[in-house]
This record gives C-alpha cells, structure tokens and sequence, in this order.
C-alpha cells in the first residue's frame, strides 16, 4: 500500500507551488489512477515519488515505510517506472532493454546472471511478447514498446508500479490492450499500480481508485462510478460534457455546443 | 553468423601483427616470423643470431604491441565516452581529453622534466573532460550537439595552451614535442611499452568488469536513476579510467584522432549494441586497426609517416559518413 501524505512540492522559479497538499493511498492489487488535465502537476507528482525531485514538506510511506531519504537503489527496489517518452540512442534488442530491469540487484562490477536472464523471460512471456526479443527496440512499434517497457518494470520485481501517461500515444486497440495487461498484472502479481491518464473515459473503465487533480491539488477521490459527475468534470477539464449510462460505465462525451455558431 | 563475425574480430590483432611483422623497409620472410617467435618460446630452431631476429625483437614487435595497446585504449574509451553519454558522435579526441592530456605531456617535456609525463598527461585530461562536461550540462540531461561544441571549445584552449609552451620552449625540446605532437610509433622501445601496458591495464581492466553498466547509464538519465543507478557517481569512475587509459596512451605516442570514434561504430555496425560484447571486441579491432593504420605509414613511402595522418585521412569522412546517415537523429536531443 503506497501512502502519500501532506506533499508540497515547488520548482526552484515558480512563486505557487507545483503540487499542495496532496494525500491519498493506493491499495495494492489495485489500479489507481491519477486523473487530470495537461499541466495538472501529475508528472510532477510522479517525479517526487521516484526521488527525481524533492518535495520541501510532507512524506510518502511504501508498505508502511517511509521512503523520502531512500538512495536510487532502495528505491528502484521498491517502485518500478515506466516512463513517458522513451528514446533509445543505440538500436538495442528487446531482450537487452527488459532485462536492465535487474540493475538494482546486479553489482557494479558485474553482468546479469542466469538468474537475472530466467527473471527477464519469465517477464516477457507474462506480457506475451516473448518473440519479440531479439528485434531492436526502436524497430518494434509503439504498443509493442509499451509492453517491453512493462515487461521490464515486472522483472525489477518490485511491489509497486508506476505508469506515466502509458498509452497517450498509443491507438485505439493498444491503448485497451495494454491497460488491460496492466490491470491483469496488478491482479495476478499484488503490485500497486499507480497510473496517470488524461482521458476521463479510459480512467473511469479501469481505475479501481480515481484521484483527480488540477492545478496541483486533489479535487475528488474514489472509485469512478461514484464520483464522476458532469458537474465535477465540467470544473477539471472547463468544457461541457454529458454523462452516458452504459452497460455500467459512465461514458463522458463532450457536448459540442460550437455547433450552434454555424 | 554472428559469432563468426565475432570470433573474426576477437583474433584480429594476431593476424594483423603478423603481417605488420614482416612488412617494412627490411623485407623478412613470413615463415621466419614465425620460426623466430616459436624459437624465442621453445627453442627448437638452430636460429643463429640472424638479423630478422634482431629486427623482429627490438623494434618491429614492440612497436606492434604499443600500437595495438595504442588503439585498444582510444577504441576502448571511445565505447565508454558514446555509452555514457549517451552521444554515438563523440570520442577522447572530440571531448578533449587527448589535448589535455598532450598539454600535461608538452609541459613536463619542456619545462619540468622531473616530473612523471603520465601523471600530468591524466591529470590534465581530467582537468579537460571535466571542463566539457560541465560547460554542456547547462540543464539537467547533456544534449549531444553541446556536447560536442564544448569538446571543441575544451580543445582548441588546450591546443592554444600547448601552442604557448611550444613558443617558449628551447629549441632541443621543440623538436622533440613537434614530433611527439604529429602521433607516432617510430620512438617505439621496450621502456614505454612497458609503461604503455600497465597505464591501460589499470584503466581498461575496471571497466571490462562493468561493461554491463553501459547498456544501463546509456539509457536516459532519470531512466537509469530509477533502475537504482547513482548516474554522477559511475558516470565519474568511468571518465576516470578511461582518461587514464587515454593520458597513457597520449604520453607515449602523441596525439591519434579518430579511432576511438571510428571501432566503436565497426563494431556496433556489425555485433550490435550490447556492451558486454562491444567493449572487449572494441578493444580488439582497435588494436587491429592501429597496427594496420601503423603498418601502412612506415610501409607506405620510404618515411615514417606520422600514424596520425592516416588515421585522420580516413576518420574525417568516416563522421561526415556517421552525420550523414543518422541525419536529423544525430543533432537531436
């Protein structure tokens, strides 16, 4: 269970700060989302927990512990990242890409053991992209991507995952295939998932726990059936917006009122 | 096909040396090569003191072996430098570590002579790198254009600092420096041989044991920090023995451009990307490329041309080649 309590963060120039007051728990088994317009400070939040940047007030705790004086080792022990945007410079395979996932439990001076290797394809045949793994990353494509990304925060073995934006760029189908990978994995493996999107429709089909943020302060918390509402979501993303009841999922259309001007 | 290409390129230098052994102004037949070392081993041959056995023992091999010690340390730092920066267009040379450490050399030849030329040749080399690392890191992760730039910076300063102690040296040491300067094998012995193999064995041989690493500090920096990697601290011990591999190798045979940004690509064009296998064959085709490079400029006329013209006259369009390929990729983030 990851627990985040009283978190303030401000970049060095900024006057306001970035992220206030943020406080919520994820479960673990769990799915959390973290919902918000661009620029809402989820990135942010993000960063602060990794230990990129250092929140000036307030304390996260893993499983009970707090983490905020952790080295990148304890860490990377503890949380898994699936970052944004990856670039790679040189074309490595797969198989190389999943199992640098193993770096906080291979020393310095030494190389992946068999181990490190049986921990790696066990993670990439999870994912079912175990034929992939001699193909160059960069020759593989975006969903593909995703799922090497994922495959290797499983082999990091660590209890908590976090996600930033993971199928922003992804089409319609990958975007639905790899959450739901994600969702499959927190079941199966106990880890918590911590994920940020900034679409309210794919939020309210897979968060078990919605947090919604906006201009760094949480809004509303809880599971989606219960706390999306037009009025909640007219006030985070300033449009209109109808709510549609389906099959039991709230679908969110935009009420396209410009329409009217023609 | 993969491990032919790899096993090909593992015991390169051995065919290589051969070759270079027998070529030169004193043409020696390739069987004697060969009955002259197995001799030197096992003495079975009756081999009186024939000239070839003087030639071969003082001064062809241990100018091979320097080269090929020569081109394994640039090769090997060249692999290091592009992996943890992150920067396939950079080398020793680029980032200045080779001026720095040739004007740690040119000072301690011209004016402190009690001095220890390797020691200097380091330490300036640090001083150099350092200085390009840190006018590029202007905001948090190193883009690769800056990089360069201030490599270039970091290098014309410490070529103008040399030039300065060229200026006010005596004339006896000018000499001496000028040719030191050009890169070359001709004042090959025993004596830097030795000191040669011990400088690059204390520098290559950590890194051979972390090559994995490579593959890691290589990805992007906030990406290797939440694999658990203190990026500032092993970037720095990778900079430090590489500079030290360089500095030595700079100490005995001057300046040699370009191949530590040349093998590197070789390699990875032909056995990919992995470190753990680019490293140690880097270390190969880079003493395979020097000995042949260091072969052809006393072969070629009946002067000792400086090996670094030659390694220049083909690893100048071997960037504009690398530029031209990776296009766009090559300037971007």
């Amino acid at each position: 269970m990851l627990e985040i309590k009283g978190l303030c963060f401000r970049h060095k120039d900024l006057k306001e700060d970035t992220l206030k007051d943020i406080e919520f728990s994820a479960e673990s088994g769990k799915v959390t989302v973290i919902l918000g317009p661009n620029g809402s400070g989820k990135s942010t939040l993000f960063k602060c927990i990794i230990g990129i940047w250092k929140p000036y007030k307030g304390s996260i705790y893993a499983n009970g512990k707090e983490i905020n004086k952790l080295s990148y080792l304890e860490r990377a022990k503890i949380f898994s990242v699936i970052p944004q945007e990856h670039e790679i410079t040189f074309p490595y395979s797969v198989f190389d890409i999943v199992i640098t996932g193993r770096a906080p439990y291979i020393g310095l001076f030494s190389c992946p053991s068999k181990r490190d290797y049986e921990k790696a394809k066990i993670a990439l045949k999870a994912l079912e992209i175990y034929h992939l793994k001699d193909k160059p990353y960069n020759k593989i494509s975006g969903g593909e991507r995703q799922l090497v990304l994922i495959a290797r925060a499983l082999a990091q073995s660590a209890p908590f995952m976090l996600l930033d934006e993971p199928v922003s760029h992804l089409d319609f189908r990958n975007q639905i295939k790899v959450l739901l990978k994600i969702k499959e994995l927190a079941y199966k493996n106990k880890i918590t998932a911590l994920v940020t999107l900034h679409d309210p429709n794919l939020a309210s089909f897979f968060a078990d726990k919605l947090v919604i943020i906006k201009n760094g302060k949480i809004v509303a918390e809880g599971k989606p059936q219960e706390i999306l509402n037009e009025k909640l979501i007219e006030e985070v993303y300033g449009i209109k917006i109808n709510l549609i009841q389906n099959n039991g999922f709230n679908l969110i259309c935009p009420v396209l009122d410009f329409l009217n001007y023609k | 096909m993969k491990s032919i290409k790899i096993i090909i390129l593992f015991i390169s230098p051995l065919i290589v040396s051969w070759g270079s052994l027998f070529l030169g102004a004193y043409e020696i037949n390739p069987i004697i090569v060969i009955k002259v070392f197995l001799n030197e081993i096992f003495h079975i041959f009756n081999l009186k003191d024939i000239p070839e056995k003087a030639i071969l023992m003082d001064i062809r091999l241990p100018r091979v072996l320097l080269a090929g010690i020569v081109g394994a340390s640039l090769s090997g730092s060249g692999v290091v430098l592009q992996g943890i920066f992150r920067n396939p267009l950079v080398d020793p040379f680029i980032l200045g570590i080779s001026a720095g450490a040739a004007f740690g050399c040119a000072i301690t030849v011209g004016f402190f002579p009690q001095w220890s030329i390797q020691f200097n040749a380091f330490i300036f080399g640090l001083v150099a790198v350092g200085l390009a690392y840190i006018i590029a890191r202007t905001q948090g992760e190193i883009s690769r254009l800056p990089l360069i730039l201030s490599g270039v910076i970091v290098s014309a300063f410490f070529q103008a600092l040399v030039s300065i102690v060229k200026f006010l040296v005596d004339p006896h040491k000018l000499q001496a420096i000028v040719f030191w300067l050009m890169g070359s094998f001709s004042l090959s012995d025993w004596r830097t041989f030795k000191i040669a193999f011990l400088g690059s064995l204390i520098g290559l041989l950590p890194i051979y044991f972390m090559r994995w690493r490579l593959n890691v500090l290589s990805l992007s920096e906030e990406e290797a920090k939440s694999l658990g990697v203190n990026v500032k601290r092993e970037r720095l011990i990778f900079i430090i023995f590489s500079t030290l591999a360089v500095a030595t190798a700079t100490s005995v045979c001057g300046i040699i451009g370009w191949v530590g940004l040349m093998v590197p690509h070789l390699v990875r064009m032909m056995i990919g990307p992995d470190h753990r296998i680019l490293f140690p064959l880097s270390l190969t085709t880079g003493a395979s490329y020097m000995i042949l490079a260091d072969t052809i400029s006393r072969t070629v006329t009946s002067f000792d041309i400086p090996v670094g013209i030659i390694t220049a006259l083909t690893g100048a369009p071997f960037f504009l080649y690398l530029m031209k390929k990776s296009g766009k990729e090559a300037w971007g983030k």
